[in-house]
């Protein structure tokens, strides 16, 4: 059978960042290159796979492949496996497609860097783990995945790190994704506890004979987990530093595929929600919250880079949202996952071209009129603009459409709210997105003096136009062509037809005015007045918004500040406490009176009574303390 | 094969090595690091052959390769020897990272001086303490092996170690002696509980005495105390961050890597074993103390600027995940604690060594003396990262396995002490990436080649610059402002050469290969950890939902 070969697919991206890290600059000249076939060969084995998959029955297309025995602790015995089936199969094909892309683009994008080989071979090791993340068969296997894509992400949000910030960046994402690792780390806890098996299959299995109790800390705790690896409302603050990165990383991991994973893990775990309403309703609630806050950020941010992450982390709110909806939204929620990989990184990679142009400067109120400069990156980033608006018949009209309607399915209260937020959120997307649009390419010039805008080379600009025949088109053909719902209902089952609380073309209708009033008040803003160079001071809102609404000051007084002085004084009470007073006070008298000590014969013997009593004493007082 | 004395050749060995090293003629003392770093070798490879020939996974033996003779019959004592995968997985690890830490020693000791052939006596001396200690079983000859054992220690601190070796040394003496001491009351008061005789103190005439009530439990205070000490466990650690700064980085590694391991193995061996009852009774403070080790060692290790201390402050972590594990009770975490004994064992080393690469090249342990080395040094960066994310328990590394199953299987049982436990994965992100930070990004260093009338940077001028800010409180916040100059340095800074790379691949290579691979290890623990859990009389957990949905998810306190 053709998916027994699945290994191969991170197999070969693992192999390429081996010989890159392992040969040194012996490899620095095919280096990036072997890297990029590479990543093409796991496509072209996805590709492989997929067809054959479509060639057998629905039903049978899901197969796990046993690789080895991996834990054979005491009780538990967890196999690493391979679970190849639709859900993991739509992820493979949108990270080995977009991911290989990406890989060219870096060929033109990096091609001046001296560490260009070490860029390919964390690229590849990003791949490989992304990979293993989607279609391993067990939690524990997927968490091997899931830490290595962090890993990748770390080493190459921190690529420039002779520059501190971007290290600290590196390193706040890492430690922030730390804390959502606590949450999968416990969850896998309770479910060997409950269970005795961490496979999906097995977890799914015996989800109908546990509480609800317990399913619900479950899905809190995996919640909390794809929070951090998505940057999900509260665990969101690392996502804009992030941006340290060079571009085509933010494109490929903070935009494309790792933000994503959070959803992954959620609708992978959808047995454990649909068991546990009150998890789901956080799932929503996050998803709700993220998504505004996203898009208000966006609309402040002057950061072309920043503006673009804000409006992942709000489209991935989006995604959230959907998955928390129950089976309704499931496949509307990996529907916009997979428009949103390519027309997001195509907006990126144009970014990228930007800067490519304009002296590696990210402030777009430095920026206007590169719309002549820059033709193909202003027709490229166009139609992700067309996209992300969701404006018929582009990609995201089709699948964003799809979660504002799913997001009005219910009773009570949840429709009215959920449903509204995301339709306000759709205008407010408009309007950051269009803001972008129109500074960076639009309107007067405002250039500083020594740049000379100009269009990037074609390995830069083929995966552009790539990705953005995918933001035109791919949203058409998955709705109507190749629908994915159905592609996808082998894994969430079928889903019967909800009527929304008001009728789908008013929905619509309503969507597309919301959408075009962002538009146009963006354009008014700033693409027909003019756009100062020094952004005015603005509302408290506004204010607020640049500085991420407060996020990093409140981190730091909760937790950092905290965490200081708690370290201080611990550290203080570590060499003056227990080591001066208790312990070691003991030891250091000891210690001061030695000369006499080792004088007398009988010396050492004292030493031992005192610090053996010492000892004792503290463990009694331990004992009758804790008991 | 069966008939080999396989445990005493491993101590006889390296014995007859070590006082050939030592009885070097002086004017071919350059033979004493090459004859130490062979005899080593060869003992590991005599390790190897015993465990493939002798050693069976599924014996229904406790012990195998067992030897036994009288040694002291008119009190009781005897020579005996016998290994479980326990015992066994520690012994190899021991054998593996002996002539590691020898070849990292190689240049620690100036040539020709004579001293190197005591330096790497003492080194090859630690090898038959270190089999001694954990195939003894026999009580009372365990005692012996564990207070020997500081013998070599003490001397390679005190002679051979850095700034405050004396007393570091002294240190280290007084709070093991001390431990050993009160064992030493419990080993005979032992003896007198059980059915005494010529060979009365052998651990199975001890084992199943049932004392029971007040006695037993002081009888379990008394080794465990010892064997806390040892570990080290809040709030008895204080000696082994001086030590561990104090010590060359190969004994560093020898003294926490693996002889500290004689603490949560002899819980495990003696404190379990012996005493099923007080180890049940005493659980929720030993779980208690193993918590507050845990978050207290990452916290301090976040606090530190000198990277040798941070080192041994993570290790009083992860030897409170270990103790945790053990006093669980479940097979999963005991299974857990036992391979993160042998994990923590190749991660603490490849730390401790590749910080002292570190060290080498700029005569500095402060992290903050460092700075941008990555780009100057990137297979020495490399290196650096993967031991810190072994460290961290990045999963794909040997580490993430244990500390796991530590996790997983202590929750089953207790789910608030392992909700506290587990921030320490946060914490190990924060100190490890901290360091990272600290020592290998910002700007690369510049080389000054000013020979001429400018300052040239002495280290005498180096220190006096560093004392004048030198608070914790600076460094603490030095994380918060961005602002950082490039280091100056007066020589080019080398990457690792050959010798340094021959000292880190095998470590690096072991921690990734178990860390998809660790079945050869876990299948050799499997049946020593059943045999303690049955001994201890603790039954696991069992999963609630598949058998029969009506029983709960386990807690039995």
């Amino acid at each position: 059978m053709l998916t027994d070969l699945a290994w191969l697919l991170v197999a070969l991206p693992l192999l390429g960042a081996a010989l890159l890290l392992l040969g040194g600059r012996l490899t620095d000249s095919f280096g990036p290159l072997l890297a990029t076939a590479l990543s093409w060969g796991s496509f072209l084995v996805g590709a492989a796979i997929f067809v054959s998959m479509l060639g057998s029955d629905p039903g049978e297309r899901a197969s796990s492949i046993e690789l080895w025995n991996w834990v054979p602790a005491g009780s538990i015995d967890v196999m690493a496996g391979l679970l190849v089936d639709p859900l993991s199969m739509a992820f493979v094909l949108l990270v080995t497609f977009v991911g290989s892309l990406i890989h060219v683009y870096s060929l033109g994008y990096m091609e001046h860097d001296p560490d260009k080989r070490r860029f390919f071979a964390y690229l590849n090791l990003f791949v490989a783990s992304m990979l293993l993340l989607v279609l391993a068969d067990s939690y524990l296997l997927l968490f091997v995945g899931w830490e290595g894509v962090g890993l990748a992400s770390w080493l190459l949000i921190g690529f420039w790190n002779h520059n501190p910030a971007y290290a600290t960046a590196a390193n706040k994402a890492f430690i922030v994704n730390r804390i959502g690792d606590v949450g999968l780390l416990l969850a896998m806890s309770i479910m060997l506890a409950t269970f005795g098996t961490l496979d999906f299959a097995a977890v799914d299995g015996g989800v109908a004979g546990a509480g609800e109790g317990t399913l619900t800390a479950i899905g809190l705790l995996l919640l909390l987990a794809a929070c951090g690896k998505s940057a999900q409302f509260p665990l969101q603050s690392w996502l804009g530093d992030a941006m340290a990165g060079p571009t085509p990383v933010s494109a490929l991991i903070h935009a494309a595929t790792m933000v994503t994973a959070g959803i992954y893990l959620v609708v992978r775990s959808h047995a454990i929600f649909e068991g546990a309403p009150n998890a789901q309703l956080a799932v929503v609630i996050v998803g709700a919250i993220t998504l505004v806050y996203g898009a208000i950020v966006g609309c402040a941010k002057d950061d072309m880079k920043k503006a673009l992450a804000a409006s992942t982390m709000s489209q991935i709110g989006y995604m959230m949202l959907a998955a928390g909806l129950g089976p309704v939204g499931y496949a509307f929620a990996i529907f916009h996952l997979i428009t949103h990989g390519f027309f997001k990184a195509g907006m990126f990679l144009g970014a990228g071209s930007v800067m490519h142009g304009m002296d590696n400067q990210v402030d777009m109120r430095r920026f206007g009129g590169l719309s002549t400069a820059m033709k193909i990156t202003w027709v490229t980033f166009g139609l992700g603009w067309l996209a992300i608006l969701g404006v018929p018949p582009f990609s995201g009209f089709w699948s964003k459409d799809k979660i504002i309607e799913a997001a009005f399915v219910g009773e009570g209260w949840r429709p009215w709210v959920f449903g509204l937020t995301a339709l306000i959120g759709a205008g407010i997307t408009a309007f950051y997105m269009s803001r972008l649009f129109f500074m960076t390419f639009h309107g007067k010039k405002r250039w500083t003096e020594d740049v000379h805008p100009h269009e990037s080379p074609l390995t830069m600009t083929i995966p552009m136009m790539v990705l953005a025949v995918g933001s035109a088109f791919l949203g058409l053909v998955l709705a109507t062509v190749a629908p994915i719902g159905t592609w996808l209902e082998p894994v969430f089952g079928h889903v019967e037809h909800h009527e929304p609380v008001l009728p789908v073309p008013v929905l619509m209708a309503a969507t597309l005015i919301v959408v075009a009033i962002g538009g146009v008040w963006a354009w008014l803003t700033y693409g027909r007045d003019e756009v100062p160079v020094v952004a005015p001071e603005g509302s408290a809102l506004t204010r607020a918004a640049r500085r991420d609404l407060y996020q990093d000051e409140l981190n730091a007084t909760l937790l950092q500040w905290p965490g200081l002085a708690l370290t201080r004084g611990l550290v203080s009470v570590d060499a003056d406490g227990i080591d001066g007073a208790g312990v070691g006070g003991l030891a250091r008298w000891t210690e001061r009176s030695s000369s006499w000590l080792r004088g007398a014969q009988n010396g050492y013997a004292r030493t031992y009574a005192l610090t053996m009593l010492s000892g004792v004493v503290v463990f009694l007082a331990a004992l009758w303390v804790i008991n | 094969m069966d008939n080999m004395p396989w445990l005493t050749l491993l101590m006889v060995v390296p014995l007859a090595g070590s006082i050939a090293v030592a009885a070097l003629p002086s004017r071919s003392s350059a033979l004493a690091r090459p004859v130490a770093l062979g005899v080593a070798l060869l003992t590991l490879v005599i390790g190897v052959v015993a465990a493939a020939t002798s050693f069976t996974r599924g014996s229904d033996q406790q012990f195998q390769m067992v030897e036994q003779h009288e040694w002291i019959p008119q009190l009781g004592v005897s020579y005996s020897l016998g290994v479980d995968g326990i015992a066994l997985s520690l012994i190899l690890m021991a054998l593996v990272l002996m002539p590691i830490c020898l070849l990292a020693a190689w240049d620690d000791v100036p040539e020709g001086g004579g001293r190197e052939k005591g330096y790497f006596a003492l080194l090859l001396l630690l090898l038959p303490f270190m089999v001694g200690v954990f195939a003894a079983t026999d009580v009372f000859l365990f005692y012996v092996f564990f207070e020997a054992m500081l013998i070599p220690v003490y001397f390679l601190i005190g002679m051979y170690g850095g700034e405050r070796r004396q007393a570091a040394a002294v240190k280290f003496l007084l709070f093991s002696l001390a431990g050993g001491l009160i064992m030493l009351v419990g080993v005979i008061a032992l003896y007198l509980q059980g059915p005494g005789g010529s060979d009365g103190f052998l651990l199975e005439r001890l084992t199943g005495l049932d004392i029971g009530g007040s006695t037993e439990r002081w009888l379990f205070v008394a080794f465990f105390i010892a064997f806390a000490i040892k570990a080290p466990m809040w709030p008895v650690h204080t000696w082994l961050p001086d030590a561990a700064t104090a010590a060359r980085p190969a004994v560093a590694t020898l003294l926490v890597g693996v002889l500290d391991k004689v603490g949560t193995f002899g819980m495990i061996r003696f404190c379990l074993q012996l005493f099923p009852e007080a180890s049940r009774w005493a659980t929720p403070v030993v779980i208690t103390l193993a918590v507050i080790s845990v978050l207290y060692g990452a916290i301090l290790a976040i606090g530190q600027r000198d990277m040798m201390r941070l080192i041994a402050f993570t290790s009083i972590s992860h030897f409170g995940f270990i103790v945790m594990g053990i006093f669980a009770f479940t097979s999963v975490s005991q299974a857990g604690s036992n391979l993160y004994m042998v994990n923590h064992g190749f991660a603490t080393a490849a730390l401790f060594l590749i910080a002292g690469m570190l060290v080498a090249r700029r005569g500095s342990k402060r992290i903050d003396d460092y700075g941008g080395w990555q780009r100057a040094t990137p297979v020495l960066a490399g290196s650096f990262l993967v031991a810190g994310l072994a460290t961290l328990s990045l999963p794909g590394l040997s580490t993430f396995v244990s500390e796991f199953l530590v996790i997983a299987g202590t929750w089953s049982r207790y789910p608030v002490a392992t909700a506290f436990a587990v921030w320490g994965v946060v914490l190990a992100a924060i100190y490890i990436l901290l360091m990272y930070k600290r020592i290998f990004t910002g700007p690369p260093p510049i080389l000054e080649t000013d020979e001429g009338g400018g300052p040239a940077l002495s280290s005498d001028m180096e220190s006096s610059v560093m004392v004048s800010s030198d608070t914790d409180r600076d460094y603490l916040s030095a994380d918060l402002d961005e602002e950082r100059r490039p280091l100056r340095l007066t020589a080019p800074l080398r990457d690792l050469g050959l010798r340094e790379k021959l000292v880190v691949a095998p470590i690096l290579a072991i921690l990734i290969g178990l860390g998809f691979f660790p079945q050869p290890v876990l299948e050799t623990l499997n049946p020593a950890v059943e045999r303690t859990l049955q001994i201890v009389g603790a039954t696991d957990t069992t999963p609630s939902v598949p058998a029969d949905a009506g029983s709960t998810s386990g807690s039995d306190h």
